[in-house]
């Protein structure tokens, strides 16, 4: 369960200091889809950086469970990272020199597991978004609905218990859009995730639990 | 996954490999070439040393001849005095025939016992002592002079000579000598000849009348081992025929004996001219040449590195070469290589801070990810580091088969001594012995060329490594992936 409290996160741009975040209090119980949405700089990306312990708040605490995500050092953030959160962007992300396969196997790179276990695993998470075919193509043999599965396990290959996807359908037209949607709400109900999604795209919010709206750093729920 | 990882990365950004790689290629191969010629000089200078001042000498002491006195009227060692009783006279012919065993000209002695004072000199590990000498023969015929007679008028023609009608007919022949102890073959003169024939001088030989002959001299003297020469005036048994690795070399001589007999024939009893003295390690040789300096003050002490600086000739402009422009465009190259390593690696990771950002956010570790960028510049360096061998061998190899030959010179300078009538020489000026010799050019390869070209690689790959990966460290995920958005 996510809890923020009082989160303000403020950036200095030169001698100007930009509020990206002001004061948001929210709670998140575990399994639930949220959307976030909002204008271009209305301060999504930055809460979705404080939910995916990227980032600090300048004031204020964010809790992951039991664990303080605005207190923990880079380390520490890095190994929840790398166990217990998973992303999904809008540009893919994919390395480029790597097959998907591989791409999805550096999700497992930092848990220490046996060249055998990161295979079988990589392979198994391809194959449930239905990519078991395409395992050792580059991202650029690859369309952009495929790449964003590509993405979608390597979000998921490590089993974390929240999802954060950062306009997953942005890239993408509107066939291929209902697709990954479809995709990721059927992993969200199948495995009990907690998705966090941030969109432009009103189709895609109505399609969670709970819709949120956030202008000029100030979070609202959306009715 | 860092393998995949590293290789795909390579493979995948061929051309950022090759650039790298290359230039980190040409610069080790400039580094091999440069360094394996600079060797191949240093051996060239060695073997034109070793065959002037002998193998393993790495000190010489001499003695700067002093100028004659003013008034000194002895003529010096090339004049020989006659008197009248002189000679063999038959059929009214006198001759005449007369040797005389000398110091070289523009050497000087000095007493013996200063072999026993470097001996005991700290770290000196062998010296032996030499006494060069000049062996001259003047066999002359004249008519025979009656004294107390003049001719009369009218008198017949003057009668005798070798011609019958008066005249007379000289001939002055010289030869070098060199004593030297024959026990001691490790250092000196001995070390820088090759026996051709016959045995070379033994302990067993000290006071004998024995000789080994330069196999050149032998040949134009008609000369043969079991033959005999002889030294003022006394027949001497050739025991062998040496050469010597060159026929201007200061150690070289046309006839070598030893010691005690030479200093005895020439009346320089307790005298010798050189000593060639081998330090214990080329790192005592600057104390055991200040030692020697301190204990023989009147003595000239030269190092090989003094000697080195007269190496003149193409092997000196080589040398010169070598060292000043070979050394500075290396590392000048070198610089470069690792300047293009790092800038292409900066370069890589800045291109590439959505893929660190993203990693970062996957949860890799900065220490994972800048042994990633680390490991990649390395092996690009290790590639260049190989491909640098290569070439560098190559280049080697060329040089070897080109062979270019060099002629070294080398002077010796030694004020004159006193000189007799006609000796064309001058009084206390100096005098310089030189001696050229033609060197083939060889490049060698050694093992430590193969490390330094290795070690440059891997600092290289290193250094471009550490700055790239620490570059890498530095992104915050966030901004990482902000900065892309």
């Amino acid at each position: 369960m996510y809890e923020l409290t009082n989160v303000t996160k403020k950036y200095d741009q030169g001698k100007r200091s930009v509020t990206a975040l002001s004061n948001v209090t929210l709670t998140i119980p575990d399994g639930q889809m949220v959307a976030i949405q909002g204008p271009t700089g209305g301060g999504k990306s930055t809460l979705l950086q404080m939910l995916g312990a990227l980032d600090r708040p300048t004031a204020g605490t964010v809790h992951l469970g039991e664990a303080d995500l605005s207190r923990l050092g880079d380390g520490k953030l890095g190994v929840i990272r790398a166990t217990k959160i998973g992303f999904v962007f809008q540009g893919f992300n994919l390395i480029p020199t790597l097959t998907a396969q591989e791409n999805v196997e550096t999700a497992l790179a930092p848990l220490g597991l046996g060249h055998a276990d990161r295979r079988s695993r990589a392979a198994a998470a391809l194959e449930a978004v239905g990519l078991g075919d395409r395992g050792g193509h580059l991202p650029a043999e690859l369309s952009g609905g495929q790449q964003q599965r590509v993405a979608i396990a390597r979000a998921l290959v490590k089993e974390p218990a929240v999802l954060l996807a950062d306009e997953p359908t942005g890239n993408l037209d509107e066939g291929t859009r209902d697709e990954i949607m479809d995709l990721l709400e059927g992993l969200w109900r199948d495995r009990g995730l907690t998705l966090i999604v941030v969109t432009h795209d009103s189709a895609v919010a109505r399609r969670a639990q709970r819709r949120l709206q956030i202008k000029q750093g100030v979070l609202k729920e959306v009715a | 996954m860092f393998i995949t990882y590293l290789r795909r990365e390579l493979a995948g950004r061929r051309k950022q490999t090759a650039i790298v790689a290359i230039g980190m290629a040409l610069a080790i191969a400039l580094v091999i070439i440069v360094n394996a010629v600079s060797s191949g000089v240093q051996l060239a200078q060695a073997t034109v040393l070793e065959s002037v001042y002998g193998v393993g000498t790495d000190i010489t002491v001499s003695q700067t001849p002093t100028a004659p006195t003013a008034g000194d009227t002895s003529g010096g060692p090339q004049r020989f005095d006659f008197g009248a009783a002189d000679g063999t006279a038959t059929d009214g012919t006198t001759t005449v025939s007369r040797s005389r065993l000398n110091a070289t000209r523009g050497t000087s002695t000095f007493d013996s016992t200063a072999l026993a004072t470097v001996t005991a000199v700290d770290n000196v590990s062998g010296a032996s002592a030499t006494l060069a000498l000049e062996n001259t023969t003047f066999n002359g015929a004249l008519p025979t002079f009656t004294p107390g007679t003049a001719p009369a008028e009218g008198a017949t023609p003057p009668e005798g000579g070798p011609d019958g009608a008066g005249g007379s007919s000289f001939n002055v022949d010289s030869f070098s000598v060199l004593g030297l102890d024959p026990a001691d073959e490790a250092v000196g003169p001995l070390s820088a000849v090759t026996l051709t024939d016959g045995r070379s001088l033994t302990k067993a030989d000290a006071g004998a009348h024995v000789a080994v002959l330069d196999s050149s001299y032998a040949t134009s003297a008609s000369l043969a081992t079991g033959g005999t020469v002889a030294i003022a005036g006394t027949d001497f048994t050739i025991v062998g025929l040496v050469t010597a690795a060159s026929a201007d070399a200061a150690t070289a001589a046309n006839v070598y004996i030893p010691l005690d007999v030479a200093q005895t024939l020439s009346g320089l009893t307790g005298q010798v001219s050189n000593i060639y003295v081998q330090a214990a390690s080329s790192t005592d040789i600057a104390q055991v040449q200040s030692d020697i300096g301190k204990a023989l003050p009147a003595t000239t002490v030269k190092t090989q590195a003094d000697l080195a600086s007269s190496v003149s000739g193409s092997l000196s402009s080589a040398s010169d070469l070598v060292k000043n422009l070979g050394l500075w465009l290396s590392l000048i190259v070198l610089a470069a290589a690792f300047l293009i390593a790092v800038l292409f690696t900066v370069s890589g990771v800045t291109r590439r801070t959505r893929e660190f950002g993203t990693l970062k956010a996957i949860g890799w570790s900065n220490g994972k990810i800048v042994r990633q960028v680390a490991g990649e510049s390395l092996v690009q360096g290790l590639i260049g580091g190989a491909a640098g061998i290569a070439i560098g061998l190559l280049g080697i190899l060329v040089v070897n088969l080109v062979a270019p030959t060099l002629t070294a010179g080398t002077t010796s300078v030694a004020a004159a001594g006193p000189g007799g009538p006609g000796a064309g020489r001058g009084f206390g000026g100096a005098a310089q012995a030189a001696a050229t010799s033609d060197i083939v050019l060889t490049a060698p390869v050694t093992v430590s060329v193969i490390l330094i070209a290795v070690g440059l690689s891997v600092l290289g790959g290193l250094l471009a490594g550490a700055i790239g990966g620490w570059r890498a460290s530095r992104l915050r995920p966030a901004e990482a992936l902000r900065s892309i958005a």
